[in-house]
């Protein structure tokens, strides 16, 4: 399977200065973003500066699911934001996010509306059915897109957006809905198979499953790994650790705008467990594990403290902690858990 | 005891989407109610906060059926049950400074601004929000703080009852452990009933005495 792109140049070796000097150590094959030092820092009205995300980096290539996890306020939807270029006019990004050969930060509204959104990245969003058109049928805006993003016209693009419909399995015959005639499932179905249609080779969803009942959450999770297994790589960003274990093949645990762990989803889910004691707090605080909440609250992004940001509210903090600890053998922590007991 | 009698409820003259539905939460007892989206699991949480009257059926607190229905029942029956929901951006005042949320039940129920303003900050602390965090409005706030500032005001008036609806659906895994204790500390202390309506199995079990399904409440 390759991965599935409009453009003709393969989604290899376009890579920009700044990402090749950090791959030399990734064999990954088929890579589709590759993140490098990306940050983002808003400018308050009173002259203040939140960094909501800081130094990210991290890789995602064809057919695989990284899910990036997090309390709400960490930055999750920052960074969505930020490979989107939907950042409001206060932010300033550092670093690079290069998607099949496309520089995405500083790129200007024309790169990001006529090769990136829609080309390059599809979007899954958080409430399918504000996302959608309440006035249109599904089967109107599916063919809308496929217009704006192929050109078609005619029996063509009728094609292509019954192809699309198909690949979300959608019902072809709830084309001729409006987003309030469809259940939650259907909706969420609707705004895939729309970002489907441009063949992007990186899907993001932004927190897909929240508000969904545990049915429609397993559904979607599927739907999204049935996704990447066809090719897609996928960028899943979610509070919900259900939904990342069954979907993901890589966790990111994202705290204060950092990521503070990347790791296999099997290690991370399974009998080993996290190594950041950030992320083994949050998964003890599911009602299937211990149900104890992290003590505390998450830091303001625009007040952190030197160091860890997390050592406030961990339990095994201590002096070596005043130093910010560096992303290492995926944990960035000095006391992480020591896997070989 | 909170009782629910035979409840129908539904929205102006369509089809009533809770028809004969029956639960009782004793003094003391969590109560989880299980059922999959649109099932009418948030109407009848409604109907039980008394926000919304039923078309047939009787709501009874401690043996007294609770009457003078508008909407609404009487606003001096419903300082008995404090509800939350599961969306705190629609639940607050986006023009309120939390401590303000916090204090508002309070004012309406013509406490002074003094008293109020102090069991405010008592409640606050009580669900993890303190200092400068108060004085925020909520599109300043993540929707864990603002949830906590919700769960404050359901509780600043101190009910016996509390519904919560879907109160932790968009909250990650700490902050629902955060909030659930939040709500046990306040069970224990002043032996309130809970009703907590949500879809996650997992979850209700492990917080309340027990669960029941959709199913076996209500008609299909």
């Amino acid at each position: 399977m390759t991965a599935p792109s409009t453009d003709p140049s393969p989604a290899v070796g376009t890579e920009t200065p700044a990402a090749s000097s950090a791959s030399s150590a990734s064999f990954v094959a088929l890579r589709v973003l590759a993140v490098r030092g990306l940050s983002v820092r808003f400018t308050m009205r009173d002259g203040r500066h939140v960094a909501a995300v800081d130094d990210v980096t991290f890789d995602l290539a064809a057919g695989e699911c990284l899910a990036l996890v997090g309390e709400s306020g960490c930055g999750k939807s920052v960074l969505a934001s930020a490979l989107l270029g939907l950042l409001p006019a206060n932010a300033r990004t550092a670093g690079s996010a290069v998607v099949d050969g496309v520089e995405l930060l500083g790129a200007g509204e024309r790169t990001l509306a006529r090769t990136v959104r829609g080309r390059r990245i599809g979007l899954v969003p958080q409430s399918p059915a504000a996302h959608l058109t309440p006035v249109r049928t599904v089967g109107a805006q599916l063919a809308e897109t496929v217009r704006a993003l192929t050109g078609l016209r005619g029996t063509d693009a009728r094609d292509a957006a019954l192809t699309a419909a198909a690949r979300a399995a959608f019902p072809a015959g709830h084309l001729d809905r409006y987003p309030h005639e469809l259940s939650g499932g259907l909706a969420q179905r609707a705004a895939t198979a729309i970002a489907l249609v441009g063949d992007a080779p990186l899907l993001l969803a932004d927190e897909p499953t929240t508000g969904l009942d545990r049915e429609l959450v397993d559904h979607t999770a599927d739907e999204l790994r049935r996704h990447a297994d066809e090719g897609h790589a996928i960028l899943l960003i979610t509070h919900d650790l259900a939904a990342a274990a069954r979907t993901a093949d890589r966790v990111a645990v994202m705290y204060a705008g950092r990521i503070v762990e990347i790791a296999s989803a099997e290690a991370f889910f399974g009998s080993l467990g996290p190594r950041h004691p950030y992320a083994r707090g949050l998964l003890n605080a599911l009602p299937e594990r211990e149900f104890a909440p992290i003590p505390g609250l998450p830091p303001e992004l625009g007040d952190l403290p030197a160091g860890c940001a997390f050592a406030p509210r961990c339990p095994r903090a201590d002096d070596a902690c005043t130093v910010l600890p560096r992303l290492a053998g995926g944990v960035a922590c000095h006391h992480p858990e020591d896997r070989h007991a | 005891m909170l009782e629910l009698r035979d409840i129908t409820a539904g929205y102006d003259r369509r089809e009533p989407v809770v028809r004969g539905a029956s639960l009782t939460v004793a003094p003391g007892e969590a109560v989880g109610l299980l059922g999959p989206s649109g099932c009418g699991k948030s109407t009848l949480a409604k109907v039980a906060a008394l926000l919304h009257r039923p078309a047939a059926g009787q709501v009874v607190i401690d043996g007294e059926p609770v009457n003078g229905w508008r909407h609404a029942a009487p606003r001096t029956l419903r300082t008995a049950v404090g509800v939350v929901f599961q969306q705190p951006r629609l639940s607050a005042d986006p023009r309120l400074r939390l401590r303000e949320l916090i204090a508002e039940p309070l004012r309406a129920v013509g406490r002074s601004r003094a008293e109020a303003a102090a069991r405010a900050l008592e409640t606050a602390e009580a669900v993890g929000l303190t200092g400068e965090l108060l004085g925020r409005r909520p599109h300043e706030v993540s929707d864990g703080q603002l949830q906590r500032a919700c769960l404050a005001r359901a509780l600043v008036l101190r009910p016996s009852w509390l519904v919560c609806d879907e109160m932790t659906a968009m909250l990650d895994a700490s902050t629902t452990a955060a909030l659930v204790n939040v709500v046990e500390d306040y069970r224990r202390e002043h032996r309130a009933g809970l009703l907590a309506v949500g879809h996650d199995r997992v979850l209700l079990d492990r917080w309340c005495d027990r669960t029941v399904e959709w199913s076996r409440i209500a008609q299909a």
